[in-house]
């Protein structure tokens, strides 16, 4: 089960070296993304598409808001 | 695993940069005055009038110990009686923007609503800065 976190603690775990991941609809993600973020659309999540991420450094994920 | 339920929202909410093709464009958290006056509601006006004049401003932000947006004061209630505290004589509930809109669709709001200024706030309704019609001119 995911860990929910604020604002503030993304921004902590960017400067740890985190890996951001968007699950939103690529076009959406073109228009705007966190710096760094790489795009895991929610759709076409799987093992294959998961597999560039490093199982070793924290991952966040996040998409339009919690609604 | 984390989850940053908030989302993008959230970020572009509190005037933090993204990346992509909508990054390129202006946005409010880039035009927002960051020095606008702020005081509280227990002020006397007189005293948030000679100060806000002071500094070469027309506008003053009333807001909350922790930031939050409370009222706007404008020079027609700056001139208002001076001995009034600054609760009795403010615009309350101004209508604020979120840093991430675009200066573009602020110019139309503005027109729209013949505002000369307006707040920049958080999602959580934290003052960011004033949106001033003569800097997105």
């Amino acid at each position: 089960m995911a860990q929910v976190i604020d604002r503030e603690t993304v921004r902590r775990l960017m400067q740890q070296g985190a890996q951001i991941v968007d699950v939103l609809p690529a076009k959406e993600y073109g228009e705007d993304h966190l710096p760094g973020a790489i795009n895991l659309p929610l759709r076409k999540i799987e093992s294959e598409t998961c597999q560039d991420l490093d199982r070793v450094r924290p991952i966040v994920v996040y998409c339009a808001d919690s609604a | 695993m984390y989850d940053y339920q908030a989302g993008i929202q959230d970020w572009m909410g509190a005037g933090l940069p993204t990346e992509g093709t909508n990054a390129q464009h202006p946005r409010l958290a880039d035009v927002a005055r960051r020095d606008v006056p702020v005081c509280s509601l227990g002020e006397r006006l007189g005293d948030v009038r000679d100060r806000t004049v002071a500094a070469g401003w027309d506008a003053c932000v009333v807001v909350s110990p922790e930031r939050v947006v409370l009222g706007l004061l404008r020079a027609r209630e700056l001139n208002a009686d001076p001995s009034l505290p600054v609760e009795r004589a403010m615009r309350p509930g101004p209508s604020t923007y979120r840093p991430s809109v675009s200066v573009a669709e602020m110019r139309r709001i503005m027109a729209d609503r013949d505002l000369d200024s307006s707040p920049v706030t958080t999602s959580d309704g934290r003052l960011v800065g004033l949106v001033r019609k003569r800097d997105i001119a």
